[in-house]
């Protein structure tokens, strides 16, 4: 008796972290298949950019991140995100509250809600034969500008295959998202808020600069990071569009990638990869900061 | 205070619809064009629905067709197979662990695709190895890449639910974890289940990142390297893909919209 006593708790005590082991035993295939398929090419890059060519350590590769060539491609890159960035905020924003003062249930707010979701996510190289379509050389619209009003879209040069036309095909994706992710933040904004303000005597200015502005400002900056981010990495559009030279960051990677690489060269791709991570990973960062302040007011 | 009001509603009610005029044009006229652009040859949209004369003209758009379908099918299947399980037994066993395999699920989201094919490529260099170099060795890079939407999806439709007691309840009833799982978890689940099935499947059908510069065939690489011989067909395929993965999502939000309304009404 004293004996069982003795052992009973031991036994007790073992079955649960016996358990445990078993359990975890449950998780081995998901984490198995993450670990080759995602962290180890997540660590290829990282060691990659940081390793030379003999197989020691060497700064060799992130060195060559700033030459010309790649800083251009990276101001490019940040320059064609920032704009498309800012201009599918603007519009979408717009877009976004012309949908707050409809019906919240009507049947306007529910279609285009719903043709924005499908929208954001149309890219790559089907949005690229789109706008070829449209206002390639023999696009719709160019050939209709041509004939019926006798103007040439592309006077100045063929502008669709450089910054300005991936900035215009870029807004295509970035509106509709932009949409998406600013409308709860609009809808979070009260219309007692507006009635406080005419109240105390105040106007639809004073309303929009001095209570709403700053209330969505945070919601705002933060979609246009998300935006940002999003356009940061895309490739694919860019890769069907573009086939002379690569001026952008992802074309550079392309590059790196497929072509015969220089000896001693054949880290840079991995190092411009990790550049590309750290712009995201400090986009998101700031993006989820400011989520944090939205969620005060507008949550 | 009423005229006011009246003022405003009707000055709302023009800016709405200015705005919706002008970015609907914006919105509507590259599908405009594509109609316009892919019927200048009359020969194209009947040679699109002829599958045996199209793989004889043009036998590298139907082996990225059947390449994609084959892909999508696959994703669809692994994923699930990978992530439904972990994420119950997770819940019910793990909970610890759950913030981890969330911060995983969600990790590529923060990696573009672009960067990703920079490490897969020596990992697949050992696919290659093992398994050959067909084109449905990128079944394995797909489900990393939809693993964000899947995850999010499925762990929505396991909230809604109270897996633990399900599961309790039905191992009391003698039921084993493979009875648990299809039987009762997965029933339950069905909708979540079902979009993030078409989530996969509409992301992996426009996938070209991985598969170009992976080298291997679908369909989008099959586009765009049609685009150099015939841009009328490929811009045809194009507007047929786009409208193939439109009906995919807008499937989806009808499911999440009547997901919703039952959810209310009950």
């Amino acid at each position: 008796m004293a004996e069982a006593a003795a052992t009973a708790p031991q036994t007790v005590a073992r079955r649960p972290r016996l358990r445990g082991v078993t359990s975890l035993l449950g998780t081995v295939p998901f984490f198995a298949y993450v670990t080759i398929f995602l962290i180890i090419p997540t660590l290829v890059v990282v060691i990659g950019a940081f390793a030379g060519n003999d197989g020691g350590v060497s700064l060799d590769s992130i060195k060559t991140l700033g030459t010309d060539v790649i800083l251009d491609a990276f101001g490019r890159s940040i320059a064609l995100s920032a704009i498309s960035a800012l201009v599918g905020a603007v519009l979408g924003a717009l877009l976004a509250y012309a949908l707050v003062t409809a019906k919240p249930e009507g049947v306007l707010r529910r279609t285009v809600t719903a043709a924005a979701g499908v929208l954001a996510q149309f890219g790559g190289v089907t949005l690229a034969f789109a706008f070829l379509a449209t206002i390639g050389l023999s696009g719709f619209i160019t050939v209709w500008l041509q004939d019926t009003f006798n103007i040439n879209l592309y006077e100045n040069g063929v502008w669709l295959f450089e910054l300005p036309g991936l900035t215009l095909i870029y807004t295509y994706f970035q509106i509709p998202l932009m949409v998406i992710v600013f409308l709860p933040a609009l809808d979070g904004i009260r219309p007692q808020w507006r009635e406080a303000t005419e109240s105390l005597g105040g106007t639809t200015w004073q309303y929009w600069t001095r209570v709403a502005g700053p209330l969505l400002a945070p919601a705002f900056l933060g979609s246009t990071l998300l935006l940002f981010a999003n356009s940061f990495s895309a490739y694919a559009t860019a890769a069907a569009l573009v086939s002379q030279g690569s001026p952008l960051i992802p074309l550079q990677i392309r590059g790196a990638l497929t072509s015969e690489v220089l000896l001693g060269q054949q880290n840079v791709g991995k190092a411009m990869a990790l550049g590309m991570v750290v712009v995201v990973a400090v986009v998101m960062w700031l993006y989820a900061l400011l989520q944090k302040r939205t969620s005060k007011w507008l949550g | 205070m009423a005229g006011v009001i009246a003022r405003r509603a009707r000055k709302q009610r023009i800016f709405r619809w200015t705005v919706l005029i002008v970015l609907g044009v914006f919105f509507v006229l590259p599908f405009v064009a594509m109609v316009e652009f892919s019927t200048r040859d009359s020969q194209t949209w009947p040679l699109l629905v002829d599958w045996p004369a199209l793989s004889e003209r043009y036998p590298a758009l139907a082996e990225g067709i059947t390449n994609s379908l084959l892909q999508a099918a696959l994703t669809a299947l692994l994923m699930l197979v990978l992530l439904v399980p972990t994420a119950v037994w997770v819940r019910l066993r793990l909970p610890r662990l759950r913030r981890l395999v969330e911060f995983i699920c969600l990790l590529p989201l923060t990696i573009p695709a672009i960067v990703l094919v920079v490490g897969l490529a020596p990992v697949y260099a050992w696919v290659t190895y093992f398994l050959g170099g067909s084109s449905l060795t990128l079944v394995f890079a797909y489900t990393v890449l939809v693993l964000p939407y899947a995850y999010r999806a499925i762990d929505a439709g396991l909230s809604a639910i109270d897996v633990k007691t399900l599961a309790e309840a039905a191992r009391s009833l003698g039921a084993g974890w493979g009875t648990v799982m299809w039987r009762v978890v997965l029933p339950n689940i069905r909708s979540a289940v079902l979009s993030a099935a078409f989530l996969t499947v509409a992301l992996v059908l426009g996938e070209f990142t991985i598969a170009s510069l992976l080298n291997r065939t679908n369909l989008q690489v099959a586009i765009n390297f049609l685009g150099k011989s015939s841009a009328t067909m490929s811009v045809a395929v194009s507007l047929t893909s786009l409208l193939l993965a439109f009906v995919l999502l807008l499937l989806l939000s009808l499911l999440g919209g009547r997901r919703r309304t039952s959810k209310e009404s009950s």
